[in-house]
């Protein structure tokens, strides 16, 4: 097995099999299991009907967040504000409830470390390069970025990890998509995904785990390669993967769930081996000249439905497909859109910036640099920041970013899912356009009857100011 | 689970590509602690359309479900799942499936069905007026015309659907190399099998 050169990916399997059977199909096991309040009320109900325990409750760890409120969480006494919504409330307190009842801990809502699952993981270091990472959330495909082998996972699978902590899994084909160069001024990893995006198609990913390689993927921060991992999902990989390098130790190095001492030294040594090696397979490889990368932004109700911000709305006829000419059609009608006109020229009601994607510190940061001294356009009437956790919350007011964005008519919430997907309060109203920096644009996902644009968090600030989408690349030359 | 071994009877010649979990079954109907009701939510903007395919005499109730490529893409929820089998779907044949949909409808004994376009425009065409049988056993699409289409299908997801096996069980059952996996990682990788909790530098 190890004379074969081999990728990142096959390294991490290899590492997991449990047991291999006749048919390839293999028993993996699951280092870390992440478990929030939406899908994880049946599979713990599962297990009490069947008299079963969790077996590894050390490597669980349980935080809500899709449908907490973002707004205050405690009166001025300290007493927690109770959840208006009681359908939310019912789902937090079965978390609440569940975890201890199986030995898991929980960072609960008033726990500073609290936020969105996938911003937590990676922060605690309770996330690491080349574990295998689960959670019933799509976008667990987040923690890749660190070099985990890391996935969504269904109730089932969920039930099924806490069980027995392992999955049964055919190994997936692999796909290099590598991208080349510096990007430009303006471009930010969350161009470069929706870029890819636009590329490989909702679908282009299914049956593949991608490996995203290239020196614009190295020179990213950590954060940066998180928000590229974390979208795999929307061309339809079930896990993204980034080479954990120096950058990545540094990241890991100190965390609260980080290995030190002794343990920290062979982790770094067995990290390093795993860069795939030279000569080394792929399934499928695509290259992208990040030259080619611009600001990049959606038009429709699908990711892969992407635009450079210059660019203009396409017509239906433009795609050489039938069913995705139907699709267009049914999109520009949803969005309340029509062919040939310039995506600048789009007024927006709503900005988010938030999301698994793009509500980390890095995140923030660029955000706020846009509108330093700067205020959102009267017609945009709700924008909001929504930070990935606590602890980025923390950081952010530390650095003064929290005043920047009050002061540019934001509002400056607690840590959650938020807007993403509208379980909690925060909606998008029907009818209503949104900047977002989330990750699907979905029909109905902001909220029913929502329009969701996404573009990163710089292009979400310039467009809060313009008041429609903008090109955040004229606005730092004015 | 109980053990599957035929799907027969109408088709909804649905046929829609890329279709998401988030239009199977929108995020307000998550917020449930049970797998029961979600048929209600299933597909709601489409079934706002007084004249849609899932509430017309015809098709209401039907056991198969003919879709496009991609279907269940997005979300990992396996509430879409439940609110297909809640609605009466037991099958759904498309030119691909999302992977996580594909196996939350396969832990849910729903068989997912993967055909070439060509048969897919076939079946659309036979399902507007006439029934189709899935035959898990022989793998094969059948109508009432002759039209017969072989599938592949996972052997392992054939032998636990025909048998109606619980995978939780099966697995259950392999405790003990499970455990002598858990004492080798111990060694080779200890800072993966046994997590500390210790005091941080970092914050954010």
């Amino acid at each position: 097995m190890a004379t074969r050169p081999r990728t990142l990916y096959e390294k991490i399997w290899d590492a997991h099999v449990v047991e291999r059977r006749e048919d390839g199909t293999c028993l993996i096991y699951i280092d870390r299991h992440l478990v929030h309040e939406v899908t994880s009320p049946q599979a713990f109900e599962a297990l009490r009907l069947a008299g079963r325990p969790v077996r590894r409750p050390d490597l669980t760890l349980a935080v809500p967040d899709h449908n907490l409120p973002t707004t205050a969480r405690r009166d001025a006494q300290g007493k927690a504000i109770p959840i208006a919504d009681l359908e939310s409330a019912q789902q937090l307190a079965a978390l609440e409830r569940n975890a201890p009842e199986f030995g898991i801990r929980l960072i609960g809502d008033a726990d500073a470390e609290q936020g969105i699952v996938h911003v937590v993981g990676p922060e605690q270091g309770f996330s690491l390069p080349g574990a295998t990472i689960v959670c019933g959330d799509s976008h667990t495909a987040c923690h890749g970025g660190l070099g985990a082998l890391a996935f969504g996972i269904g109730t089932s699978e969920v039930e099924h990890v806490l069980a027995t902590q392992t999955l049964l899994l055919k190994q997936s084909r692999t796909m290099e998509v590598r991208v080349e160069g510096d990007l430009g001024p303006g471009v930010t990893a969350k161009d470069v995904v929706l870029h890819i995006g636009g590329l490989l198609r909702a679908s282009g990913g299914t049956g593949y785990v991608i490996e995203y390689t290239g020196s614009a993927i190295r020179g990213l921060s950590i954060e940066g390669r998180l928000t590229i991992s974390n979208m795999a999902i929307e061309h339809g990989a079930r896990a993204g993967l980034i080479a954990p390098d120096d950058k990545t130790f540094a990241y890991v190095k100190g965390r609260p769930y980080a290995p030190n001492g002794a343990e920290w030294d062979a982790a770094v040594a067995w990290w390093r081996s795993l860069a795939t090696d030279p000569g080394a397979k792929f399934d499928k490889v695509v290259v992208i000249d990040a030259a080619d990368i611009v600001p990049s932004v959606t038009w429709g109700t699908s990711p892969e439905d992407v635009v450079p911000i210059t660019g203009t709305v396409p017509a239906p006829e433009d795609f050489a497909d039938p069913s995705k000419q139907d699709a267009a059609r049914k999109s520009l009608e949803y969005m309340g859109l029509e062919p040939g006109q310039k995506l600048t020229d789009v007024e927006i009601q709503n900005v988010f910036i938030g999301s698994c994607t793009n509500s980390r510190i890095e995140d923030l940061r660029a955000a706020a640099k846009v509108l330093k001294g700067r205020t959102k356009a009267s017609n945009v009437r709700w924008a909001v920041v929504v930070p990935g956790s606590g602890l980025v919350k923390q950081q952010a007011e530390a650095e003064g970013l929290d005043k920047v964005f009050i002061a540019a008519g934001f509002e400056w919430r607690e840590p959650g899912c938020s807007a993403c997907l509208g379980m909690n309060p925060d909606k998008v109203p029907a009818g209503e356009r949104c900047a977002s920096t989330s990750n699907r644009n979905f029909v109905g996902r902001q909220g029913p009857g929502s329009r969701t644009h996404l573009v990163s968090p710089a292009t979400a600030a310039a467009s809060a100011i313009a008041g429609k989408l903008a090109d955040v690349r004229e606005l730092a030359e004015s | 689970m109980d053990a599957v071994h035929e799907v027969s009877g109408r088709a909804i010649p649905f046929g829609l590509k890329n279709v998401d979990t988030d239009v199977i079954i929108p995020a307000k109907w998550l917020k449930t602690i049970t797998r029961d009701g979600m048929g209600q939510g299933a597909f709601e903007t489409l079934r706002a359309n007084p004249d849609n395919l899932f509430d017309s005499p015809e098709f209401k109730g039907s056991p198969i479900l003919i879709a496009g490529d991609n279907f269940g893409c997005g979300s990992s929820r396996e509430h879409a799942a439940w609110a297909l089998l809640d609605l009466g779907i037991t099958a759904v044949i498309a030119p691909s499936f999302s992977d996580i949909f594909s196996g939350n409808a396969f832990k849910n004994g729903i068989l997912t069905v993967v055909l070439p376009q060509q048969a897919i425009d076939r079946l659309m065409e036979v399902a507007r007026t006439d029934p189709v049988t899935i035959d898990l056993e022989h793998q094969t699409v059948t109508t009432p015309f002759q039209d017969r289409f072989p599938f592949e299908i996972d052997p392992f997801r054939k032998h636990c659907l025909l048998n109606g096996l619980d995978e939780v069980g099966l697995t259950m059952a392999r405790g003990d190399a499970i455990s002598s996996y858990e004492d080798s990682a111990r060694t080779a990788m200890p800072w993966l099998a046994h997590p500390h909790l210790h005091q941080g530098e970092h914050a954010a």
